[in-house]
């Protein structure tokens, strides 16, 4: 599979020079074009994210049937859950409508570009890409700011930020952390947890196989049987990662419900 | 494999330029974006956002709404049913307890009836069977004196037939116009003339 292929490609290429371990540079995958503007494999799978979800849930959802179908019943499931279980639970009953389309989609292409680490052929997460998260954590950024703004006013949500009721030294300190939280350190982390999870478990998944396969074919007798294990490693993991690609994508969904709500209710 | 056909286009790039440090961008730290996955994402996300705003979820929350409508509906339904279940049952007790009401005075009607029935048909009874004893009486009545009459005429005969033959003449012409034997039947009832043994 790809994994396999890149090891192959290494082992070639360093196969005087012994095993290379995995390295950052394994992500990059450029298709065509050259610098920033190349465009890259996981492009090619976002875009094709879109398309199937985009016509998966049009055509399952098109009937809007009171007693639903089987399909429409899986898409209400996953919806449902993004609804009840996240917006209407975090936002409150009054708002969520709203931001339900935000989540719901955030949550869907999340989950499915982090599950791509580990469907064949694709076997690639897209999320491991930094600029994805960034591209999702900005638009969350500017939702969250905006709605609060607009809600309470660009003075009121400022000051809204800050705790009332403190002594007045302790203001020093709680201003800047606080300006800080919401400004910087809460899209920051938001984008650098799928990032750092999606990179960290592709990463792992690539040692495990391309150990492995570098094992088996160039190892003596005694390293080919220890390939067993690390392949083995390698399937415990990627069913690992289904757990942590779902997780994920729920956490960031979760987070991005809690900024909104923080935003715009009236208490802090 | 990669999308099949990009493996050996990555191979390619990778013989030509080298992955390692060839194109400026692969040796990026991997928490720096590149710009073009960057723009691309949030394209990406917006289309994908407007299919789901525009299309997804207003067809889902429309399902819920008729299904909570249903819901709701099916309840009014049943309740309305419930009422007219209830309705149906007052009117068929009223119903019944009129008829138990009717049927028992139906039952008190026909026993004064009957009562009064047998009465008549008692007196009408007793009536025919007076009238049917009168006339026996009468008939009877009739046939003792018819006899009587005949019996007397019958003896009277008799007798001036025996007194003749005794007497040697006739004596019916004689008997008749003097009432001799009737006056002797007369005498006989009442008792006046004592049975005398007959000389011979």
């Amino acid at each position: 599979m790809s994994l396999s292929l890149v090891g192959l490609a290494l082992a070639s290429e360093g196969e005087s020079e012994g095993f290379h371990a995995p390295s950052p540079e394994e992500f990059y995958w450029p298709i065509f074009g050259s610098g920033d503007w190349t465009f890259t494999r996981p492009m090619l799978m976002m875009a094709l994210s879109v398309l199937i979800l985009g016509v998966l849930l049009v055509t399952l959802t098109k009937k809007a049937a009171i007693v639903p179908g089987k399909g429409q019943w899986m898409v209400e499931q996953a919806y449902d859950f993004v609804r009840n279980g996240i917006a209407r639970d975090i936002i409150g009953s009054k708002d969520f409508l709203k931001y339900t389309p935000l989540l719901f989609s955030l949550f869907t292409l999340i989950l499915l570009n982090n599950l791509f680490g580990i469907i064949p052929p694709i076997q690639y997460p897209t999320m491991s890409r930094i600029g994805f998260p960034i591209a999702l954590t900005l638009i969350v950024y500017a939702v969250y700011h905006i709605a609060g703004m607009r809600r309470k006013g660009v003075g009121h949500y400022l000051s809204g930020m800050i705790p009332k009721g403190l002594p007045k030294p302790i203001y020093a300190l709680i201003i800047p952390l606080e300006y800080a939280t919401y400004f910087i350190i809460r899209p920051l982390t938001l984008a650098l947890r799928l990032f750092g999870n999606m990179f960290a478990g592709h990463m792992l998944l690539l040692l495990f196989i391309m150990g492995g396969e570098y094992m088996l074919l160039h190892g003596g007798p005694g390293l080919k049987v220890v390939s067993v294990g690390s392949f083995l490693m390698a399937l415990i993991f990627t069913a690992f990662e289904a757990l942590i690609q779902f997780l994920q994508a729920y956490i960031f969904t979760l987070l991005a419900a809690t900024y909104i709500s923080d935003a715009i209710s009236e208490e802090h | 494999m990669h999308l099949t056909g990009l493996a050996p286009l990555v191979t390619f790039v990778a013989e030509t330029e080298g992955t390692a440090g060839g194109d400026p961008v692969a040796g990026r730290t991997p928490i720096l974006p590149l710009w073009g996955e960057l723009i691309f994402g949030i394209i990406a996300f917006a289309i994908l956002y407007w299919v789901v705003a525009k299309k997804v979820v207003p067809n889902l929350e429309k399902a819920y709404a008729a299904r909570a409508a249903a819901i709701e509906g099916g309840m009014a339904q049943a309740e309305e049913a419930q009422a007219a279940a209830d309705a149906a049952k007052a009117q068929y007790e009223a119903q019944l307890k009129d008829a138990r009401t009717e049927a028992s005075k139906i039952r008190e009607d026909a026993r004064v009836q009957g009562t009064q029935i047998v009465n008549e048909m008692r007196g009408q009874a007793q009536a025919e069977a007076t009238r049917i004893t009168d006339a026996a009486h009468r008939q009877i009545e009739a046939e003792r004196s018819q006899a009587a009459a005949s019996l007397r005429g019958e003896v009277g005969r008799l007798s001036t037939d025996l007194a003749s033959k005794i007497v040697g003449e006739s004596l019916h012409d004689e008997a008749r116009q003097k009432g001799i034997v009737d006056r002797f039947l007369a005498e006989l009832e009442s008792g006046d003339l004592k049975p005398q043994k007959v000389e011979s």
